[in-house]
């Protein structure tokens, strides 16, 4: 058997993991670590610019394949600013492993240089996390960690390394583990087969139904099975901001998205509703508003891999735990084996009732005419240039809401944004990530002059990796979200959210040695989108002077149920 | 509003704790009291945690305990017949006649005098919260010097265990 360092077997691991990639910025905990990065040559690492942007392209990755990125993250600063990006994966409950330098052992707790107790301010942002006390355990925490990140709810997992684990001269036998089995983690294989039976016979029975769509959708592979159950029982569906693409965003029987800025008919349908089929959502509060008078007359069917989100913040009637996938498929079966069939005069009648308010085009934004440019149609805009088939990944802001609502997503994980932790800053690096990982595909990040600025170092990393992104800046010279609820909340009173000091961000991205195009007027957008797209092999940037005025609708009324919204500055129902 | 005892065994090693302990807090969740030891098996600890909340609440504690991975297995205690324990060490003021007054208290509560001195008592008291509340209540908080409390310790009664 060979004998190999810490540092060696760390990245051999990496390797029997079929890693690629590796995101990351070195420092002195972590030395020996890239000095055996630099001595193979199967994992590339990139360099990023902010610890931040490792986490962000490595979580992306994750969102657009299922597959776990790698971040190797130094001690102290490094380890810490890893966490707003390790936190933001863990809220979307996405798998990545974040292997992080610590001080060598014998000086943790003595405040050592860029010493920091990353496993205690990790614990609340990660599934898991696990320190290494001896180099010969490192293949196994390896192989823990991608088990665990992957496995029953994906999410993070911090391994933490001392330095003097990965000491090049200290040598012990390699090997990979073939297999892992903890004993004290077994995530559910199936869901229960007595309470998908009294789920479908609900469904068979229900004259109001909806399927609500979540990210667990996404991440668990199931959209073919949900959209193939969806058809089969006629049922409309509504996707959340984690579940867009679950569920063929173009298909009649969608309904967009629910919730705070969800769609006029995809609310009322909520509301209105006799059974709600949950899937792999969470019920979060951006999507139930008040939660005491969340759709009266619903009974809820919660399909979860996660227990503990069910019945959290909405009681369940029928709770099944387990994969969204086989839950659907042992739905599906079940269907095909029952004679009776999904009530079609009652869902004739629903379908009318969701047709009359879809036919509304409640929060439909109003075109302002002349050169002025509306952000709705910046997005309408890519989403034509583009044949809705780009990978979209947002920022945090009203030009993610408008991605959401705007661009239809037709396909899974081609949506990547920060849906949970709401992190400024998540998608330029985002992009990067997907298109790293994609070179062929168009990837096109949607930000505001306000989020893009939280991670735009990474311009750099761009130019030297060659990664030609696309950026759509919704420039508002403001932060829209925040000014829109000091609109309607604090009487307009515009409390910093005014972006004074804009830079040139034609010349900022011309330093970079990128390209970007400055749009001001409406007819010079499409052609400028066009040209952009047009430059495979350059990063194109975007800056579109958009209307600053303009709100997000439809908007739900804060503290009141989902049919009580906001769709326009002057229209509440 | 109800007190549960949850009784959970996880994997005795570093760090296993503090998860459970971050999770309560991280949560809103209220613990009233919390005991841990390592078991006959040296892989496992025991934690024996009593809290309040709605069934709502506690069914959340059940599930986001069992989220840990170091949890290997628990069971909220209340839900049958169980028998819960606590132990509590108590220094007390013992001089002139109260000495004789106090020693017969302690027999009462069938507590031990573990340790004394011209002016003081040291008493070991076993029994359920209730009882140890009792009889500080009776030697009255002015001759009351110290007091030390183990936490709730339980088991459910009849053949039943929580074990792998």
């Amino acid at each position: 058997m060979e004998l190999l360092s810490g540092a060696d077997m760390l990245v051999r691991s990496l390797q029997n993991e079929n890693v690629k990639y590796v995101y990351g910025y070195p420092g002195g905990a972590v030395l020996h670590i890239y000095d055996a990065l630099f001595r193979q040559d199967k994992i590339k690492h990139i360099l990023v610019r902010h610890e931040q942007a490792a986490t962000h392209m490595a979580d992306a990755y994750a969102r657009a394949s299922g597959i776990p990125g790698v971040v190797l993250v130094t001690s102290g600063p490094g380890a810490t600013n890893a966490v707003t990006g390790i936190a933001t994966a863990f809220m979307d409950s996405i798998p990545m492993v974040a292997i992080c330098g610590q001080v060598a052992h014998n000086m943790i707790g003595e405040d050592a240089f860029q010493e920091t107790d990353m496993m205690g301010v990790s614990r609340p942002v990660v599934k898991h996390n696990m320190s290494i006390k001896h180099p010969s355990e490192i293949p196994m925490a390896v192989k823990k960690a991608f088990y665990l990140a992957t496995t029953g709810r994906p999410g993070p997992v911090v391994i933490d390394v001392p330095k003097d684990m990965t000491t090049p001269t200290d040598k012990f036998k390699y090997e990979y583990p073939a297999e892992i089995r903890i004993r004290s983690y077994n995530p559910p294989s199936r869901g229960h087969s007595g309470q998908i039976k009294k789920a479908v016979e609900l469904m068979l029975m229900a004259s109001r139904p909806i399927i609500l769509v979540g990210g667990g959708v996404i991440g668990g592979q199931a959209s073919a099975e949900l959209t193939q159950l969806a058809q089969k029982l006629n049922f409309p569906v509504t996707t959340t901001l984690m579940g867009l693409g679950g569920y063929p965003a173009t298909d009649q029987q969608c309904l967009g998205m629910p919730g705070m800025h969800g769609s006029y008919e995809a609310n009322m349908a909520l509301h209105h509703s006799d059974l709600i089929l949950n899937i792999g959502a969470r019920f979060d509060d951006r999507v139930t508003n008040a939660t005491e008078k969340f759709c009266p007359t619903a009974q809820i069917i919660h399909v979860d891999i996660d227990a503990s989100s069910i019945s959290k913040t909405i009681a369940a009637d029928i709770p099944i735990v387990g994969p969204a996938m086989l839950v659907l498929k042992d739905m599906l079966t079940l269907l095909a084996k029952y004679k009776q069939q999904p009530n079609t005069q009652m869902l004739t009648t629903w379908w009318q009732q969701i047709n009359q308010w879809r036919n509304r085009h409640g929060g439909r934004y109003e075109v302002s005419g002349g050169s002025a440019i509306k952000p709705q149609q910046v997005i309408e805009t890519l989403y034509e240039v583009t044949r809705g088939e780009a990978y979209i990944c947002s920022d945090v802001g009203q030009h993610q809401m408008f991605a959401a609502q705007y661009y239809k997503f037709d396909k899974p994980n081609r949506w990547i944004n920060s849906g949970g932790l709401g992190t400024m800053g998540f998608g330029f690096p985002a992009a990067m990530g997907v298109k790293l990982n994609f070179p062929d595909a168009e990837v096109v990040c949607v930000t505001g002059e306000g989020s893009f600025q939280m991670n735009l170092q990474e311009l750099s990393t761009c130019s030297q990796f060659d990664l030609p992104v696309k950026i759509v800046n919704l420039n508002n010279q403001s932060l829209g979200m925040v000014r829109q609820w000091q609109d309607m909340n604090y009487e307009s009173r515009h409390s910093q959210s005014y972006m004074q000091s804009l830079p040139d961000f034609v010349k900022l991205v011309e330093a970079y040695g990128h390209v970007a195009i400055k749009v001001e007027r409406m007819e010079d957008m499409k052609p400028a989108m066009e040209a952009a797209l047009a430059m495979h092999d350059r990063l194109v940037f975007l800056d579109i002077y958009v209307d600053p005025k303009e709100h997000v609708y439809p908007m739900l009324v804060p503290k009141a149920s989902m049919r009580d919204m906001w769709l326009s500055k002057t229209e509440k129902v | 509003m109800m007190r549960h005892i949850i009784a959970v065994l996880m994997e005795n090693e570093s760090g296993a704790l503090s998860r459970v302990v971050g999770l309560f807090s991280q949560r809103n969740f209220n613990i009233e009291t919390l005991n841990v030891a390592p078991t006959e098996d040296p892989t496992l600890s025991r934690l024996t945690v009593t809290t309040i909340g709605s069934d709502q609440v506690i069914e959340q504690i059940t599930k986001q305990l069992n989220k840990l991975i170091e949890v290997v297995k628990l069971v909220d205690l209340t839900e049958g017949d169980h028998i819960t324990r606590e132990l509590m060490l108590v220094k007390i003021k013992a001089m002139g006649q109260r000495r004789e007054e106090v020693k017969r208290l302690v027999d009462i509560f069938r507590g031990q005098i573990i340790d004394l001195t011209n002016r003081t008592y040291t008493v070991q008291m076993v029994g359920d919260q209730q009882k140890l509340d009792a009889f500080i209540e009776i030697v009255g908080e002015a001759y009351v010097m110290e007091v030390v409390r183990s936490g709730v310790c339980g088991i459910a009664r009849s053949d039943k265990t929580l074990s792998i």
